[in-house]
């Protein structure tokens, strides 16, 4: 069973996807939820407003710090930044599950946001798959013991650190299963 | 307008789910909303109960007042055009706002056509008091549909009962003869049947207009919102900061009694609220646009 934080942001599209990978899901918004999970999605949405709720929260903040360490989570555009280690903004709550430092809204407002094809980096050969790219932000910096895991136009836009993934763009608005599949390892 | 590009356009307005859009009138309120964890903010220069007093003709906001929201926060900033105002759209679309409210609290430009929204880059709202303007809306290109309400009445009824109308004729077209409604809401079968076969709207569904309280919100999004927009509500009360706290925290948690009751403690007077029989037909906002 997979768990989708539920905060805020679009947790239904993730709940979509999960369902079409034949998997059960379970919504998160309190430590007690995620008991017995297999792995975690930290969707999108408003950065600053799920950096906000995670403050109020501490058992769940210190109940996800500890699932990451035995099951994988993975985040898209809010998500990664909430997984990086670092956002240069002191509004975001910034786990550290991957050593990259984001830049928010690296593309600019919702008038320069768009659809695109990206490659994944999966068993040393690379897939193809579609996603859109929401007021979306940028990987600045990668640390050394992070792989490259998806590109658009030779620009990283996701990237691999032990079980954890994350992605700066919306595969899961397209319906497009094969980053959930690879990282909740499900054919 | 590509079927890509509409998707883009829908994919803020998925961004946005549970969550509170709050009304701000300066950079000062800006911020107080942004803190108290607001997914966005709608920009104007007076928030409905002031635009209901005061009277006269109520536009687009000012753009520089705008813009220095934009500058001031990093959440998505809206901003309202006149319905049918398409003139006003395009330079909000070319001040580059997230979103563009084609909002019946402003003062109508054309009593005939909306905004051909498909044109534009930038994604539209638009307020629907039933399923036949909400499909008539998304069929001229809005990305996400909200309840009229009654903007600036502080008074919960109308958004309810546009939800549940909303709500109920969805459920009817289940046994309804599909090319019948079409004909009736003035939309494609197509539209229409998308509606009935996965029963709930081809965009995301928010509530708006005279959301004041904690409990309001959670209300609405028990009855199918899935987000709020909170305008007089929070800079009409006593306590906007601990007010717009309450908010975020109570659609956050909207199905637990417990968590909503605690946001409603230690709260000062919300806004007064004005009863519908105090308001002229003709001065009711969501009668505006159809």
């Amino acid at each position: 069973m997979i768990g989708v934080l539920a905060l805020q942001g679009n947790f239904d599209a993730h709940i979509k996807v999960i369902k079409k990978l034949n998997l059960d899901y379970r919504l998160v918004n309190k430590s007690k939820d995620l008991d017995c999970l297999d792995g975690l999605v930290f969707p999108g949405g408003e950065s600053t407003t799920i950096s906000k709720l995670f403050k109020k929260n501490d058992n769940l903040i210190d109940g996800i710090k500890d699932f990451s360490n035995y099951k994988p989570i993975l985040g898209t555009c809010a998500g990664i930044i909430l997984m990086s280690k670092q956002a240069n903004d002191e509004r975001v709550y910034n786990f550290g599950f991957l050593d990259v430092i984001m830049q928010r809204n690296a593309y600019g407002r919702q008038v320069h946001s768009f659809e695109g094809n990206i490659s994944v980096n999966y068993l040393d050969s690379s897939k193809d798959t579609k996603a859109l790219f929401i007021r979306a932000p940028k990987i600045k910096e990668i640390g050394k013991d992070v792989e490259v895991f998806a590109t658009y136009k030779n620009e990283v836009i996701g990237v691999k650190q032990g079980m954890h993934v994350g992605v700066t763009c919306h595969p899961e608005l397209l319906n497009e299963t094969l980053i959930h599949s690879i990282c909740f390892n499900k054919k | 307008m590509s079927k890509e590009s509409f998707k883009v356009k829908v994919g803020l307005a998925e961004m946005l789910k549970g969550g509170v859009i709050m009304d701000v009138t300066n950079v000062e309120q800006a911020k107080i909303a942004e803190d108290a964890g607001a997914v966005s903010v709608m920009a104007l220069e007076r928030i409905p109960s002031d635009i209901r007093k005061d009277g006269g003709v109520a536009r687009m906001s000012n753009p520089h007042m705008i813009k220095e929201i934009q500058e001031n926060v990093s959440i998505p900033v809206m901003a309202k055009c006149r319905i049918g105002h398409f003139a006003e759209a395009q330079i909000l679309e070319a001040l580059e706002v997230d979103f563009i409210d084609e909002s019946e609290v402003l003062t109508m430009a054309d009593e005939y056509a909306h905004v051909d929204k498909h044109p534009f880059k930038a994604p539209f709202v638009c307020g629907a008091r039933n399923l036949g303007e909400a499909l008539r809306r998304i069929h001229e290109g809005a990305a996400l549909i909200r309840t009229k309400g009654e903007a600036g009445s502080g008074n919960i009824v109308e958004a309810v009962r546009h939800m549940k109308m909303i709500t109920s004729q969805i459920i009817e077209l289940q046994n309804a003869d599909l090319s019948l409604k079409a004909e009736e809401y003035r939309v494609p079968v197509d539209l229409v049947e998308e509606v009935a076969k996965n029963q709930k709207l081809t965009v995301p569904n928010f509530a708006a207009g005279g959301i004041a309280t904690p409990a309001d919100a959670s209300l609405m999004m028990q009855l199918g919102a899935e987000t709020v927009f909170v305008g007089s509500g929070i800079f009409k009360s006593e306590d906007p900061s601990e007010r717009a706290h309450a908010i975020v925290k109570s659609v956050t948690h909207y199905k637990n009694a417990k968590d909503v009751l605690s946001a409603s403690y230690n709260l000062k007077d919300a806004m007064k609220g004005i009863l519908m029989s105090d308001i002229a037909e003709e001065e009711k906002f969501s009668n505006r646009g159809d």
